[in-house]
Formats: structure tokens, C-alpha cells, sequence
């Protein structure tokens, strides 16, 4: 069942090259709404074990004694082309999790934080971190049905965000709008990129 | 509730085989570094399948297409950890082609970033 475009010329396997957008924000402001709207697949869940990626034991003595925690992972996908895919990752919780949020954040095109105006302080460290880290993000308010309409010079002041830093309206229940602020965060990338050439 | 036939092993106590048992207790994929978006696609048969474990034999069948670590895991419902090890058999011998992401530590350059935009613009 090969498809025309599974191999290239002289018989070599075609392997995309992957890229990935991390969809950040504290807890309850819609990331894993967001993956799903847009991803062409389910989002898919998966683990990644703290006691190995932290302290990275190389054998399992005694591992049965340590605590084991968990980082859960939600991501989706969107097939860019047979050349090119694109991922997309929800971040795990704040806090103890960093680690792994320096494995997402690596290489990647850029953050979306999402905000929800009734908790904006639940945002600030993710934030905070693609600052420290000079990530390209943007923050992206979702706006909930119950939601105070705020303007978006108010929400910029609130979280005392850069200028050059887009801040966008979505709603990411709707895949068009959930479009928008991906296509928000690759054209930052794009002029961050030109800026710096 | 502990009835007969309440098993304390329900869905939430996780797989009832060990998931170290899968990899004999390894826990270091012995290969390069393998990263959640790296893309994993199965040569069209394996060198030598009787040596091969089911974990390993689910793998290939899975990457008959491309698919990233990430998906491998999420698919076999094991953790990454243990999927990397098993990844990492395979990529010794010669049984999957890997590509990392386009340069791990910096960001895409323009050209992929725009095939990206045009590409989200277009779903």
C-alpha cells in the first residue's frame, strides 16, 4: 500500500521533518480545547516518567522504594504536508513540571498562552517563562461565554506585557478561531526571525 | 466497595505487566537522544522479525507511516521512557529510519515557517 509519495527518488523512505507550536497557559484556560479543535486527529495522551527524566537513574534498583509521579502529555497534529508536520502540545501543570516544559519548548516555533480574564494570574508563569527563555509567544484571550469583554490594551496592561508581544481574542472551542491565533503565533515567529536578520 | 470480583487491578491501577518488563529493566534508550517529535518510519520489513519482541513488531506495524515518538507512546499506551528504549533497538538495527526535529535547539527558518503558515492557513 505505498503511496505515491512514501518514497523519494533512488527508493529512500520519505521522513517528514517534525515542528511544534506548544499551547501553554494555567489551568482551565482551554489549551487542551484548542489542540482539539484544530488537530486532524483525537488528541492523544501519553506519559513520561518524573523519576526518569529528572534524576535519570540508569538502572531499577530500589526504584520500587522511590515515588513515582507522572507528567501527563495531551498533543494533536496537523499533517503540513508529507514533507512537513506539525505538532501541537498542551503544557503540563506549573511548578514541578518545568522539565518538561523545557523539553516542549525546545526547538519549537513558538508558545501560545492562553488567558482567561477571569483568572489572569493563572498565567503568569508560563508567561514568565517564555520570557526568561526569549521564546517567541504570544498571549491569546479565550474568551469564555461569561467572560468579561475586555479590550485588548487592557489585558496587555494587566499582565504588563511587552509591546511587541501580539495579544489576540479567540474562542478556542471554534476551529477557525483556534486557526487565527496558530497563524498569530508562526507570523510572530516569522518577524522575530526577520527582525533579527 | 470490595466485592467479589472488584479487582484492586481496574483501568486506573495502570497495566498489570510492568512496563520495565517490556524492556528487560532498561531504562536508557542506548541510541542518540530521542525527542518527542522525532519521526520514527519502519523500513518495509524488519531484518530479522523472530528476534524481535510484540512491543517491537506493534512499532514497526505502526510506523508503516511516519509517526513521532510522542504518537508511538500514546498508541502503545506505554510511557515515553519505555518507548524510547524500545525505539532505540530498533534504530540499531536498522530496522526504522528516524529525523529529528529541523534544528533542536534553535527555531525553524523561514522557509519551513512559511510552508507551516501556508500549510495551517489551508486546513
Amino acid at each position: 500500500m505505498a503511496s505515491v509519495e512514501s518514497e523519494r527518488p533512488g527508493g529512500e523512505l520519505l521522513v517528514p521533518t517534525p515542528v511544534k507550536i506548544v499551547i501553554a497557559g494555567g489551568f482551565g484556560t482551554g489549551k487542551t480545547t484548542m489542540v482539539k479543535s484544530v488537530s486532524e486527529i483525537a488528541p492523544l495522551h501519553t506519559e513520561e516518567l518524573l523519576t526518569e527524566a529528572s534524576v535519570g537513574v540508569d538502572d531499577l534498583a530500589g526504584v520500587e522504594g522511590k515515588t513515582t509521579t507522572t507528567v501527563a502529555l495531551d498533543f494533536g497534529r496537523i499533517t503540513i504536508s508529507p514533507e512537513i508536520v506539525l505538532y501541537l502540545f498542551g503544557t503540563p501543570g506549573q511548578g514541578r513540571f518545568w522539565f518538561m516544559w523545557d523539553e516542549l519548548a525546545q526547538g519549537a516555533i513558538g508558545a501560545v498562552v492562553l488567558v482567561d480574564t477571569r483568572r489572569l494570574d493563572s498565567s503568569f508563569p508560563s508567561i514568565d517563562f517564555f520570557e526568561r527563555r526569549d521564546i517567541p509567544f504570544i498571549v491569546a484571550v479565550n474568551c469564555f461565554d461569561d467572560a468579561h469583554n475586555y479590550a485588548v490594551d487592557e489585558v496587555r496592561g494587566a499582565l504588563d506585557l511587552d509591546k511587541s508581544i501580539p495579544v489576540v481574542l479567540c474562542d478556542v472551542r471554534d476551529r477557525e478561531s483556534s486557526k487565527t491565533v496558530l497563524v498569530g503565533i508562526i507570523e510572530h515567529a516569522m518577524s522575530r526571525l526577520d527582525a533579527m536578520a | 466497595m470490595t466485592g467479589r470480583g472488584d479487582w484492586w487491578y481496574d483501568e486506573a491501577a495502570g497495566p498489570v505487566v510492568r512496563p520495565y518488563a517490556m524492556v528487560r529493566g532498561r531504562t536508557r534508550p542506548v541510541t542518540a537522544e530521542l525527542h518527542l517529535v522525532t519521526q520514527v518510519r519502519a523500513m518495509p520489513s524488519a531484518s530479522d522479525p523472530e528476534s524481535l519482541t510484540v512491543e517491537h513488531l506493534e512499532i514497526m506495524e505502526l510506523c508503516r507511516r511516519p509517526l513521532s515518538v510522542a504518537e508511538v507512546a500514546a498508541y502503545l499506551d506505554v510511557p515515553l521512557v519505555v518507548v524510547k528504549v524500545l525505539l532505540s533497538d530498533l534504530i540499531q538495527r536498522g530496522d526504522v529510519v528516524i529525523r529529528d526535529p529541523a534544528r533542536i535547539a534553535e527555531i525553524p527558518d523561514r522557509n519551513l515557517l512559511q510552508a507551516v503558515l501556508d500549510g495551517v492557513r489551508g486546513i
